[in-house]
């Protein structure tokens, strides 16, 4: 036992001895680690619809010719200026000059014809394509200046231009960047250990603003339990979405770090199949509508940090209507309307739930609201590759909850193939006329319309808009507070001492 | 020992033939589109003909088993849906940090355990024998997550001696690589410690009540010499077979200590890419296990001709 002694002996002294590290107080720092759960399958945000590619990407190391803001708001961005013909159909963009690619070669209008053309091919799999549905020609005039065609005039095009999936990519690196991604963003792209950790660095060749930070490390942290415990030690300085659950309280009091509650374009709903009975009813729908209690939901869901919604829009856009009020919780009024419809005994029917804690929670608040009213539910938790088999491909379900986190995606009610199967001629004729609006008022009027079809409609179960729960170190500033985009935006971040 | 060697490896290479065939074929059964959870619910059904073109997945079982298996052959193991990168190099990224941490664990786990349980079984019905075993009924019943978490939150965040999770790479260091693994290695070893302590203490039990053992203590032999070199020799056989399953198990169940300290292993590998529908990479790593457990079985046969020279003439 003698040698084992003295081996444990000096493993602990070296132990010890390595955790001595000098530390320099003096500057403020210019690194920074942010936490992730999802880890992107690849870095391409051109090739995949994940989020985490552009959690990692956006703003870092790719870049569009707009740009979406921390509040929603369009911006300039590889395009310093933009004029649009009367008739709203043609788009001249002035672009920045001086701009390089990451591998040092220049930018110009060629690559932004390239990438668009790339978007639109046959053959392409942008995940996004529908963004460049209006887009008629794209005309390089010099090497500054591209002027973009629509085929009707669109209202949404410059927002549009602005999406992760519109990044400006290069001809000689575009099939490369799934593994090195190349692009003209404030961060290079360093190193990526998978499953492990991304690394960026600061570009120096930046042709904009320069950032404050020198690094930039996304670490992957897939469990909850791990996220607190890797935030507490030090050894992660930022989540833009923290799945803290039940810690948070614990986080809050603790003066070292920042809890920001914002909010996101996660419009989260009751999915109902409007094709299937007795879900094809108005009554039926009405009357689940009456029956949610959306405080709880809300309480048991999201530990009371969501934002309550009666229809599909984000209560932070300028042009939401508050209509929760619309079929207000009232159980008694629930069960008229079911006897009304021909059911007074109630009805069973299935539940089919994907994984996220969200959708599993809520699934079982809102099994026992509608019991209340005489609606039986039976939950079917699905994996993610058997609910979108299932569910929104094979419409085989009857109920489903699931968070619709594209931004303005009010649209996905007019889709003849969605899988709410809600058909509304007079919705779809809003948002034909919707598209072709340029006009901001004007727009705000007719979203508005669109939302109160929706709520009257009882298309889904409207329930809440998911919460953005934002956990930093106290001494960093320039984090995002709202998820227009479900984005890392480090462009304005740095540390304050 | 050739024709027992012949036998073994021959069982082994059939054993993987009908692993692959089983696997492929699970695979093939479960449902899912893997081109829809790469592209998501927005993407244009063009789109996703594309990209299913591009994963090859339009083409019959058959034909695709058999290039697969020449893949195999040749060592090339395809290419993954999610990553776009070659399986073998995903693979050989995770095993740097998964066989280290398995042996490791099996190291720290043996020589706790065989002590403790020799220790036992020489002390036994006594104060010593019941509290060891104790603290081991304790070790198996205690959930490794949660001993992870504590050990985390002891070390990581009160002392802040340890990193809380992740790893550095190798080319970090290898001490920062080490240190990475401490708590993992730890949190794994000290469950399968505990169970393999009660299986030595029975098998060292047996072994002592015989009567060659009465016979080299009445010969005078001291009884440290008994213990290390008579007994335990003979009571090694159970504790192989033991050894043989957990260094299995450490290679690739360790998925939710993976996961508490987010490491780069094996476990979480395969276990994302069957939530992504990431065929390939599962079929790989699959494969690849089954031909290290069928490895790790004729060790562990060998080790038994080794430790009892009556079965190296038996075949």
């Amino acid at each position: 036992m003698k040698p084992l002694k003295s081996i444990l002996a000096a493993a602990a002294i070296a132990l010890a001895v390595s955790t001595v590290a000098p530390v320099d107080a003096t500057a403020a720092r210019t690194d920074v680690v942010i936490g992730m759960v999802l880890e992107p399958p690849h870095l391409d945000p051109t090739a995949s619809a994940a989020a985490a590619i552009k959690e990692v990407g956006y703003a870092n190391i790719f870049e569009g010719i707009t740009r979406i803001g921390p509040d929603g708001q369009v911006q300039p961005g590889l395009a310093e200026s933009w004029e649009i013909s009367d008739d709203g159909k043609t788009y001249t963009f002035k672009l920045h000059t001086g701009v390089k690619f990451h591998d040092g070669t220049p930018f110009s209008a060629d690559d932004v014809k390239f990438s668009i053309d790339r978007a639109m091919a046959e053959d392409s799999v942008n995940p996004q394509k529908q963004l460049y549905s209006a887009i008629d020609t794209v005309e390089v005039v010099d090497p500054a200046t591209v002027k973009i065609t629509l085929k009707h005039p669109q209202g949404a095009f410059l927002w549009n231009m602005g999406w992760g999936e519109a990044a400006i990519v290069s001809p000689a690196t575009a099939d490369n960047n799934k593994e090195h991604p190349v692009g003209t963003g404030p961060f290079k792209f360093e190193s990526w250990a998978k499953g492990s950790s991304i690394k960026l660095v600061k570009n120096p060749d930046y042709w904009g603003e320069p950032v404050a930070l020198e690094r930039a490390e996304f670490r992957i942290i897939p469990d909850a339990a791990a996220a607190i415990p890797a935030l507490l030690s030090g050894d992660v300085h930022a989540f833009s979405n923290m799945p803290a659950g039940d810690a948070l309280p614990q986080v809050q009091a603790d003066p070292r770090f920042k809890v920001v509650i914002g909010s996101t374009e996660g419009e989260t709903v009751l999915s109902t199949n409007n094709k299937k009975e007795p879900f094809d009813k108005l009554e039926v729908r009405q009357a689940i509508a009456h029956a949610l209690n959306r405080d709880e939901i809300i309480a048991g869901a999201t530990a009371g940090l969501g934002v309550p919604i009666g229809s599909h829009f984000a209560p932070h856009h300028p042009a939401y209507v508050d209509l929760t009020g619309t079929y207000p919780y009232d159980p008694e009024k629930s069960k008229e309307l079911l006897a009304a419809a021909g059911l007074p005994d109630g009805f069973s029917a299935t539940l089919k739930l994907p994984p996220p804690p969200y959708a599993r929670q809520g699934g079982e608040i809102i099994a026992s609201q509608l019991r209340q009213v005489g609606i039986d539910l039976q939950i079917i938790p699905l994996e993610w590759a058997d609910w979108l088999e299932q569910v929104f491909k094979g419409k085989d379900y009857d109920l489903s909850i699931v968070s619709h986190v594209e931004p303005n995606d009010i649209e996905i009610y007019s889709r003849p193939d969605y899988y709410f199967q809600y058909q509304n001629p007079e919705f779809n004729a809003v948002m034909e006329e919707l598209e072709t609006t340029i006009d901001e008022a004007k727009r705000n009027e007719l979203y508005g319309k669109a939302q109160r079809i929706l709520a009257e409609d009882a298309a889904v179960g409207f329930l809440f808009q998911m919460p953005k729960v934002g956990v930093w170190d106290a001494k960093l500033e320039g984090m995002w507070e709202n998820w227009p985009l479900s984005v890392a935006d480090l462009t304005k971040v740095h540390w304050t001492d | 020992m050739i024709a027992f060697l012949a036998k073994r490896i021959g069982i082994g290479a059939i054993t993987l033939i009908v692993a692959s065939m089983v696997v492929f074929g699970v695979l093939e059964i479960l449902p899912g589109d893997p081109a829809l959870l790469m592209l998501g619910m927005n993407a244009t059904p063009e789109a996703l003909a594309s990209m299913r073109e591009q994963m090859g997945l339009n083409e019959p079982v058959l034909v695709r088993y058999l290039g697969w298996i020449a893949g195999l052959l040749a060592g090339d193991f395809g290419r993954s849906f999610t990553y776009s990168s070659p399986v073998i190099d995903l693979i050989v990224e995770r095993v740097v940090v998964s066989l280290p941490l398995a042996l490791i664990a099996l190291a720290l786990s043996t020589a706790i355990a065989i002590p403790v349980g020799i220790f036992s079984a020489a002390r036994r019905g006594r104060a010593g024998d019941t509290v060891s075993m104790g603290i081991a009924q304790l070790g198996v019943a205690v959930p490794n997550f949660w001993f992870a978490l504590l050990l985390v939150y002891v070390f990581a965040v009160w002392l802040r001696l340890l990193p809380s999770g992740g790893f550095p790479g190798w080319n970090a260091g290898i001490w920062p690589g080490l240190k990475a693994l401490i708590l993992p290695a730890v949190a794994l070893a000290l469950p399968q410690a505990a169970i393999l302590a009660r299986v030595t203490r029975s098998a060292m039990l047996e072994v002592l009540g015989e009567d060659y053992i009465r016979t080299a203590r009445a010969k005078g032999m001291p009884r440290r010499y008994v213990l290390w070199r008579h007994a335990l020799r003979n009571a090694m056989i159970p504790v192989l077979t033991i050894m043989g399953l957990q260094f299995s198990f450490l290679l690739a169940g360790t998925i939710i200590i993976e996961n508490v300290f987010y490491l780069p292993g094996l476990g979480r590998l395969v276990f994302q890419a069957i939530t992504q529908r990431d065929l390939i990479v599962v079929e790989g790593v699959v494969i690849l296990l089954v031909a290290s457990i069928v490895l790790v079985n004729l060790v562990v046969d060998i080790l038994y001709a080794v430790v009892d020279p009556r079965l190296r003439t038996r075949s």
